[in-house]
């Protein structure tokens, strides 16, 4: 990798991580959004309301969210303040 | 058939297991070492209390009568967690930063380390957790029943007593075990979080396991199973969308809120990297747990007889199909839920009740003021085992009245509400730094006494605490009161009336009462660290006089701590203080860092008063703060007052040297004056002595000797003229001038003056307007006279025009009388202007002046001392003066 490859990388990587703190935030409104969906099925006949599709569905999203979860725990990088140095100023990721 | 003492036998082995497991955490611990403890896996096993027994048993039952509907409670704090970068990792933070020991603890701590607050949500917590832990104890004797009836005895009401109090004393005597052993500063408890972890594998394996057989070896694979749901009485998912929004709402917010989730959540917790990996386990782990729910739930109500309670199919569908193994590790499994839950509830309500009510009310009944004395380590433990004893004994003596009946799942979803209604404090309390203790105070209250009215108290059932009456009717007639129908809206399913009408009420008093108050000073304080918490992560910091001497604090810190902790934490202060021993300097961060290590033991509000108490007030709270930012304000009035007075000084010393200049140069005026008079006199008594010695000599003319007589005699008046004046000036200037007041006229005194001066009209013409020049004068007319006589003199005698004029006006000025005198000459130039009232000053000599210049002196002198003035007039085209006469009043009063 070339210099200019590296300080592009670096500032690539300070950016991925706020839109990965964005999609951090983003996932609990977007599982709320999904879990709330199945009220809106239609009902019309029995066979479109089984409970087996429901337990198809809210253990499919529920896979999903985890995989989305650990993915983003994988990827997310925060500092948290050492049990035995607090005070050493400003930490965490937020800015 | 499966042997009752079997059964016995494996749940003393097992909690023997669990004493050894706990022992062995807290002996690693103590050897230091703490990081397999700290692990992520721990960490999201402890997060499994949130699957007591209601999980473990009622879920089941909850889906064999309501399907699909029991997922909602798993789900909710699924959104928690995966959502963990909102909330849960600020609450972490926070709770690490403050040293929070309790959910109330953080309410009590973020508005202002009230007591109230404090006191408030222990009690909402004890009245909603108390049915809850009722409820396990209900549980896990009914699952020891089920043993005991197949194994062909029969219990009666009187063995579920004595086996839930037996369940009761052991659950005390563990949790006092461990969970009092130690009183740290981080209210941490590794045998009891250890303990739990392995409950938590228990109940998942147990449950999985109870799954696989039913799916597998009973039901026959994944699509029979499918089949057999799709024909139940549940096959139909029509979820109603007010509960299920609801449900999903309050089981998030309880995941938060209940006393012993905020225990593991957030006291436990030692590491935020630990919160990022749970986001997904916990999640996973819910996930497991509910996976076989359905099934177990959808064939237990296929195979068991009908009226058989779905509360307990995971125990009674492996006992009906005569797997006894699997049955015993069911029991196992909900043993250790309902175990791991009452540990860590009664552990967090403990530490609450004696963090926020005991220890309080302890020192409040000390004589105010009076240093700490006797052991508070020893009263924080008594006050925790105590407690730990008396909520024990609260859920028995609940579960003894309530009788053991009523579906588990309900008793849970009360329970949730009522927690549930700290968190709008809760949430405004770390997003909103507006939010202030009123209105926490105001909502839990309000959140509290709405959930007790439309949930808790009907839930003992009809006519139990509310009669059928008020159901219908509402109390004292009231329609719009009605518990079900709260302003008179009917209709709602009954849990989310509760829901509804409670957080509505409780968010609204919140806002609404947190906008119309004020907060004090500390809780503005403790809201910003809290609300900013990433940007203070040096933790809270109060101002403080070091006036409490290190080895009082350190005699307190032991007491609270014990004795190596807290040595330790002075030890290491004393060190980055750069000193040795155990004492270090007192500074107000090390008291700021000492009352948060406190509050990790005793909770914040405690510590807080702990503190003030030992350094006798001189642990400055934040009023006095204000006190001191007053001061301040002082100071720097007092310094403005100075740079005022500086300011004086340097006036007074320009004063000075002005006075100064001035005296020099009147000191060169008097040098000059007495040169001057010398002078002035000297040049008449030289003529004089000149002419007299010629005759003397005698040898003149007749007529020469006339002349000479008369020169002589001209510079005698001359001398005598000049010595009348001086000596005029100078009573004049002595102000001892005696004034010869008079009525007259200024007509009258301007003709006197006119005629004595002795102009003629051919030399000056004079004009004057005799209408304006009746004023009546009361003054000393002769002075004032000779002031006009010396003013025309000089017309006559200066004005070198071809037809000289002199106008005399008489005007009236703001009441004053002032009178020009104005010619037609050339006036006096500008620079000479200040110049003409001073003593033998004289334009040019221009021979026939006649005078030693010091008219116009005598003049000005005559009118100071008769209250007017005299000034130089400039542009009237000649000389002007003008002779300001005062107000015959005002001079009469001189």
């Amino acid at each position: 990798m070339s210099n200019r490859g590296r300080t592009e990388f670096l500032e690539r990587g300070s950016y991925r991580q706020r839109r990965f703190r964005d999609a951090a935030r983003m996932v609990p409104l977007f599982a709320a959004v999904m879990m709330l969906l199945p009220l809106m099925w239609p009902r019309a006949q029995t066979d479109q309301s089984l409970t087996s599709s429901g337990i198809y569905y809210l253990f499919g999203l529920w896979v999903v969210l985890v995989v989305i979860a650990f993915a983003l725990s994988r990827v997310l990088q925060f500092e948290t303040p050492d049990d035995s140095a607090e005070g050493a100023g400003k930490k965490g990721g937020d800015e | 058939m499966i042997s009752f003492n079997l059964l016995v036998f494996v749940s003393i082995a097992y909690v023997v297991f669990l004493f050894a497991v706990a022992f062995a955490a807290e002996r690693r611990a103590a050897m230091g070492k703490t990081a397999w403890l700290r692990s992520s896996a721990i960490y999201t096993l402890s997060l499994s209390i949130y699957c007591t027994a209601w999980t473990f048993y009622g879920a089941v039952g909850y889906a064999a009568r309501s399907g699909l509907e029991f997922l909602t409670i798993y789900l909710g704090p699924t959104l928690v967690m995966i959502g963990w970068w909102w909330l849960v990792r600020k609450l972490v933070r926070i709770g690490r930063t403050q040293r929070l020991t309790s959910i109330a603890d953080l309410i009590s701590s973020r508005f202002g380390k009230s007591t109230f607050l404090g006191v408030l949500v222990t009690v909402l917590a004890i009245v909603g957790t108390t049915p809850y832990i009722a409820l396990q104890l209900q549980s896990v004797t009914q699952s020891i029943a089920v043993f005991a009836a197949s194994s062909g005895e029969v219990w009666e009401a009187g063995d579920l007593n004595g086996a839930a109090m037996w369940v009761a004393a052991g659950l005390a005597v563990f949790t006092v075990l461990f969970g009092t052993r130690n009183l740290d500063a981080h209210e941490r408890h590794h045998g009891i979080v250890l303990a739990i972890a392995v409950e938590a594998v228990v109940k998942l394996f147990a449950l999985i396991a109870v799954g696989v057989f039913v799916v597998w070896g009973v039901a026959g694979g994944i699509g029979p199973t499918m089949d057999l749901i799709d024909a139940s009485a549940q096959s139909q998912w029509a979820p109603q969308p007010s509960r299920w929004i609801g449900l999903i709402f309050v089981s998030a917010a309880a995941f938060l809120c209940l006393p012993r989730m905020f225990q593991v959540l957030v006291v436990e917790n030692s590491d935020e990297r630990t919160v990022s990996t749970a986001s997904w386990a916990f999640p996973t782990y819910l996930l497991l747990m509910s996976l076989f729910v359905v099934p177990i739930a959808v064939v237990g109500l296929d195979l068991m007889p009908a009226g058989a309670n779905p509360d307990l199919f995971v125990v009674t569908l492996p006992l009906s199909e005569g797997r006894e193994g699997l049955a015993i590790l069911s029991f196992l499994g909900g043993f250790s839920s309902a175990t791991s839950m009452v540990i860590v509830a009664t552990l967090a309500l403990a530490t609450m009740v004696s963090n926020h009510i005991v220890v309080p009310s302890w020192l409040n009944a000390r004589t105010p003021g009076a240093v700490v004395s006797g052991d508070v380590r020893d009263v924080v433990v008594m006050s925790r085992r105590i407690s730990i004893g008396v909520i024990l004994a609260l859920g028995y003596i609940y579960f003894r009245l309530s009788g053991g009946g009523g579906a588990l799942a309900a008793i849970g979803l009360v329970s949730f509400t009522g927690v549930t209604q700290v968190l709008p404090a809760m949430i405004g309390g770390v997003f909103w730094r507006g939010a202030n203790r009123w209105g926490a105070g105001a909502a839990i209250s309000i959140g509290f006494a709405v959930w007790a009215w439309t949930q808790f108290l009907p839930s003992f059932g009809v006519d139990a605490v509310i009669s059928q009456a008020v159901f219908d009717q509402g109390p004292f007639g009231i329609n719009w009161l009605r518990p079900y129908a709260l302003f008179g809206i009917e209709g709602i399913d009954p849990f989310v009336h509760a829901v509804f009408w409670s957080m509505l009420l409780n968010t609204g008093a919140l806002i609404v009462v947190s906008i119309l108050t004020f907060p004090n000073p500390l809780e503005r304080l403790q809201g910003a660290q809290f609300v900013n918490v990433y940007d203070y992560s040096s933790g809270a910091r109060t101002w403080s006089q070091s006036a409490a001497q290190a080895e009082d604090l350190l005699v307190m810190a032991q007491r609270i701590l014990g004795g190596a902790e807290a040595q330790s934490i002075f030890q290491a202060e004393a060190r980055s203080q750069g000193k040795d021993g155990f004492l270090p300097d007192v500074t107000p961060d090390f008291i700021s860092r000492l009352e948060r290590e406190l509050s990790g033991s005793v909770g914040a509000a405690t510590a807080h008063a702990m503190m003030a108490q030992l350094t006798e007030g001189a642990m400055v709270s934040v009023d006095d703060l204000i006190a001191v930012a007053d001061e301040t304000a002082q100071i720097m009035e007092y310094s403005s007052q100075l740079e005022a007075k500086s300011a004086e000084q340097d006036r007074t010393a320009r004063a000075l040297r002005e006075a100064n200049e001035k005296l020099t140069a009147l000191s060169i005026q008097k040098d000059a004056f007495l040169s001057q008079i010398s002078h002035e006199l000297r040049t008449p008594m030289t003529s004089i002595r000149s002419f007299s010695d010629i005759l003397r000599d005698g040898e003149i003319e007749d007529e020469a000797r006339k002349k000479f007589a008369g020169i002589i005699h001209d510079e005698t008046n001359r001398l005598t003229r000049l010595l009348d004046d001086l000596l005029d000036l100078g009573v004049l200037e002595s102000g001892q001038v005696q004034l010869n007041i008079g009525e007259g006229t200024l007509a009258e005194v301007l003709d006197r003056a006119i005629m004595a001066s002795g102009v003629a009209p051919d030399d000056l013409v004079i004009s004057r307007r005799a209408v304006n020049e009746g004023v009546p004068l009361t003054t000393d007319l002769e002075r004032l006279a000779q002031v006009f006589i010396n003013l025309i003199s000089n017309a006559a005698k200066y004005c070198m025009a071809d037809d000289p004029e002199l106008r005399i006006i008489v005007r009236q000025i703001n009441g004053q009388t002032v009178v020009d005198f104005c010619d037609n000459g050339a006036g006096v130039p500008k620079e000479s202007q200040s110049m003409i009232f001073e003593k033998f000053s004289r334009l040019e000599d221009a021979g026939k002046a006649g005078g030693a210049g010091l008219g116009l002196s005598i003049c000005r002198q005559i009118m100071t001392a008769l209250g007017g003035d005299v000034t130089y007039l400039p542009g009237q085209g000649g000389a002007g003066f003008r002779v300001t006469i005062p107000a015959a009043v005002a001079l009469a009063a001189q």
